[in-house]
């Protein structure tokens, strides 16, 4: 699951790139002077001839097909769910499945085991997405100024991100368990992975070890957009490269940023894998995931795991909306623009 | 591949040459699709020139192959089965029969299922229930505790295959005769501890199935209830109330191994074959276990039944053990039947006693001799078998089971009568659907 996500977001990248790269280039005085021109194209918006408008119609019809697959492929599951979730349905008791609105979301609200999932995922989210942004920043600057062995430093660089994460699970969880492990002997006389705080910490150290390479990844390709040009000119100017690294370059890779930290924080609240392999979700460790997996697969209760499925689904499209709306208006070309 | 080429190829060839062609495309399309399709086929159908192929899932048994073998060969081209090994954890196996049978899978017909899933498999409607003579055969001299296991709303829906009972082993060198009471084998830890002698009583505290199977052992000593008769609503009554204090009492009376709320079979069982523990509440699989890694050790090694928590009441242990189900959606029912009848017989459960160490259900298998040298704890095993505990016959077992576990753990923290409700209360959403899992 979190790997395609994680595909589809390389894909995004540039796209999301190009835009900084049309509205970062304003403040650098114009240095191209098609883009003017093509902004102005955009907002005004000549008729369309006869021609491109058949074209245009014969484009949507070739892909219609393609989109109405993507939606019925992703539509019909969450509506099936929604509608699984208004039903009191356990396949144990097939008899007994009827119609009851609400009161599922009812009791997944109430209910502690759901809040302390939710703890624990927030708490993962945020703090692995935080050291993930520090470190893969770091590492994408590594990555970019490397001189001698591009190539390597980037390949080895990314190895954590390439390996399967259930196998990478694994390797963590013998590492830790006491007796087989070199870890757990290392750091502690006990077993780390049987108690809350130091599982946490394990869970949050193997997603921060696997994804900080994608965070890095994404950050590069934010790097590469900040003009050579722009940095002499400002050290030029005598800016430190503290000064540099927070005036200029940050500023102008912040969508990429933005990009990298929402992708990011959609997939760590979806963790999964970690922990079932890790804990399986033992001493409260389990996040949203894991605990609808729990209720559907495992407890059978299609009701009340369709309902925890909807909420995740709810809260990542309320995260999603929340970084677009604060986050994507505040983008540094969007704010300068206007104000010229 | 080769049949559409050939076909693309005809399309654009010119008129004269399309009307002699298509015969030759089509044959060769046909064959093409014939031999894409024949092993599909097959595999559908399971049938092999006539002969039903029974699809066996059960867990992972060193030489229960022999078994299958031995049926096969008494079937005579009647059926075959064939024995899929499903994974060795439990919750795996459960997860992939569940999983396929939801999806109406026709590719299992027998089913290995643990004696806590058989409700849920019945209430769900995805195994046949046993009449008439299947019936009869499964139920003549099986024993009753094991049977219970297998119905569900007074129907059979499973035979029982193997069952299996924890057993009290302990030190003889330290303790000449094995406590009477709860209370007592606790009091005797104590004393030992205060003595500097090997003082644990190893039991299985940690958040698993094992620290429900235990206190639902106590529960039945202290002749409560967890559920009504019907398994349709939830008491938690006063012997369960009385079962907490006692796991309570265990669990800080100081004489437990400092890892009892992560104790799991297994490291208990090394614990014990390490010399730390006087008592252990385990399963028998120890007892050859430690013969061969321990043979010091094992000759100081006495068992009993587990002692009842009133004194002069005896303990009932919980049962456990695996039942043979027939699929809803086999295609072959009859010959499912016949196969699972033959897979359970009195001669192939003593030879799955003897070679794999796994108790049979039928009561006379233990009368054979043979039995002696491969159980000489046989007489204690009967005796706690033939009042046994069965854990909560419902089809929520599992998630009573899930958040049973979570509710007494750790066993330390319990105050029973806070613990009680609280348990009360979960249990009754668990057989609502209301109940949420961890």
């Amino acid at each position: 699951m979190s790997e395609r996500t994680s595909k589809l977001s390389i894909n995004a990248t540039p796209a999301g790139a190009d835009v900084t790269a049309d509205e970062a280039d304003p403040r650098t005085g114009g240095q191209h002077a098609t883009v003017p021109a093509q902004r102005a194209n955009r907002r005004r918006r000549p008729p369309l001839s006869e021609n491109k408008r058949a074209e245009r119609k014969l484009g949507w019809l070739l892909c219609a097909p393609a989109a109405l697959v993507m939606v019925a492929v992703t539509g019909y599951p969450i509506l099936y769910s929604v509608w699984l979730s208004l039903q009191r349905f356990d396949l144990r008791f097939p008899d007994e499945r009827e119609f009851v609105g609400l009161e599922n979301y009812i009791t997944v609200l109430t209910n502690e085991f759901w809040w302390t999932a939710f703890g624990v995922t927030m708490l993962i989210t945020v703090v692995t997405v935080a050291v993930e942004l520090v470190l893969g920043m770091g590492l994408a600057l590594v990555m970019h100024r490397t001189l001698v062995g591009r190539g390597i430093v980037r390949t080895a660089a990314l190895i954590p991100y390439g390996i399967v994460t259930v196998v990478a699970a694994f390797s963590w969880r013998y590492a830790w368990t006491p007796g087989t492990g070199y870890l757990a002997n290392l750091f502690s006389d006990g077993a780390p992975l049987t108690e809350r705080a130091s599982s946490l910490a394990i869970i949050m150290l193997a997603e921060i070890w696997k994804t900080t390479p994608f965070m890095a990844l994404l950050l590069m390709a934010g790097l590469a957009l900040v003009p050579e040009d722009l940095l002499k000119a400002a050290s030029t100017d005598g800016a430190t490269g503290w000064q540099r690294f927070t005036k200029v370059m940050l500023p102008v890779m912040k969508p990429a940023i933005l990009v990298a930290l929402l992708f990011r924080t959609l997939d760590a609240f979806r963790v999964f894998d970690n922990i079932y392999v890790l804990t399986s979700g033992a001493n409260e460790t389990s996040s949203v995931s894991m605990i609808a997996y729990n209720n559907l697969i495992r407890g059978l209760n299609l009701g009340i795991g369709s309902t925890m499925s909807v909420l995740i689904f709810i809260t990542v499209a309320i995260i999603a909306f929340i970084f677009v709306k604060l986050f994507g208006t505040a983008a540094p070309g969007s704010d300068d623009g206007e104000r010229r | 591949m080769a049949a559409r080429s050939v076909a693309g190829a005809d399309m654009s060839g010119d008129d004269r040459l399309r009307v002699r062609r298509p015969v030759r495309v089509r044959a060769l399309a046909t064959a093409a699709a014939l031999t894409l399709v024949a092993p599909m086929a097959a595999c559908a159908s399971g049938d092999d020139g006539g002969v039903p192929t029974i699809n066996l899932y059960y867990p992972p048994e060193e030489n229960f192959q022999q078994v299958v073998d031995r049926c096969n060969a008494e079937a005579n081209g009647r059926y075959r089965i064939a024995n899929r090994v499903l994974p060795r954890e439990a919750d795996e196996q459960r997860v992939q029969m569940v999983r396929r049978l939801a999806a109406e899978d026709t590719g299992m017909d027998v089913l290995g299922l643990d004696v806590t899933w058989t409700q849920e498999f019945a209430g769900a409607n995805w195994i046949l229930e046993w009449t008439g003579q299947d019936r009869a055969e499964a139920e003549e001299g099986t024993l009753e505790g094991p049977l219970d296991t297998a119905r569900y709303e007074d129907k059979l829906y499973a035979a029982p295959k193997h069952t299996n009972v924890q057993l009290l082993w302990y030190r003889k060198d330290l303790v000449p005769e094995p406590p009477a009471s709860w209370d007592e084998m606790i009091s005797t830890a104590q004393r030992l501890k205060e003595e500097g002698q090997p003082y644990q009583v190893l039991a299985t505290g940690a958040q698993y199935e094992g620290l429900v199977v235990l206190y639902n052992s106590l529960v039945a000593s202290a002749g409560g209830n967890i559920l009504n008769a019907d398994g349709t609503e939830s008491v938690v009554d006063e012997g369960a109330v009385r079962a907490l204090e006692a796991l309570r009492h265990l669990a800080t009376s100081g004489v437990t191994s400092p890892s009892f709320s992560n104790a799991t079979e297994d490291p208990m069982r090394l614990e014990f074959q390490a010399g730390n523990g006087a008592f252990q509440i385990n399963w028998p699989f120890v007892y050859p276990a430690m013969q061969e890694a321990n043979p010091e050790l094992a000759e100081n090694v006495a068992w009993a039944r587990v002692p009842g928590v009133e004194s002069g009441t005896p303990s009932r242990m919980t049962i456990g053990g695996i039942n043979l189900a027939v699929s809803r959606f086999s295609p072959h029912p009859e010959e499912s039947f016949a196969a699972a009848k033959c897979l359970r017989n009195a001669e192939n459960q003593k030879f799955s006693a003897i070679n794999d160490g796994v108790p049979p259900t039928i009561e006379r298998v233990f009368d054979d001799p043979e039995m002696d040298e491969a159980y000489p704890m046989k007489d204690a095993i009967l005796a706690t078998l033939r009042e046994p505990a069965v854990r909560p016959l419902t089809p929520a077992y599992q998630s009573i089971s899930t958040v049973t576990s979570a509710i007494l753990s750790p066993p330390a923290a319990i105050d029973p009568q806070a613990t009680a409700d609280e348990l009360r209360d979960a249990v009754a959403d668990a057989l609502d659907s209301k109940g949420v899992l961890p």
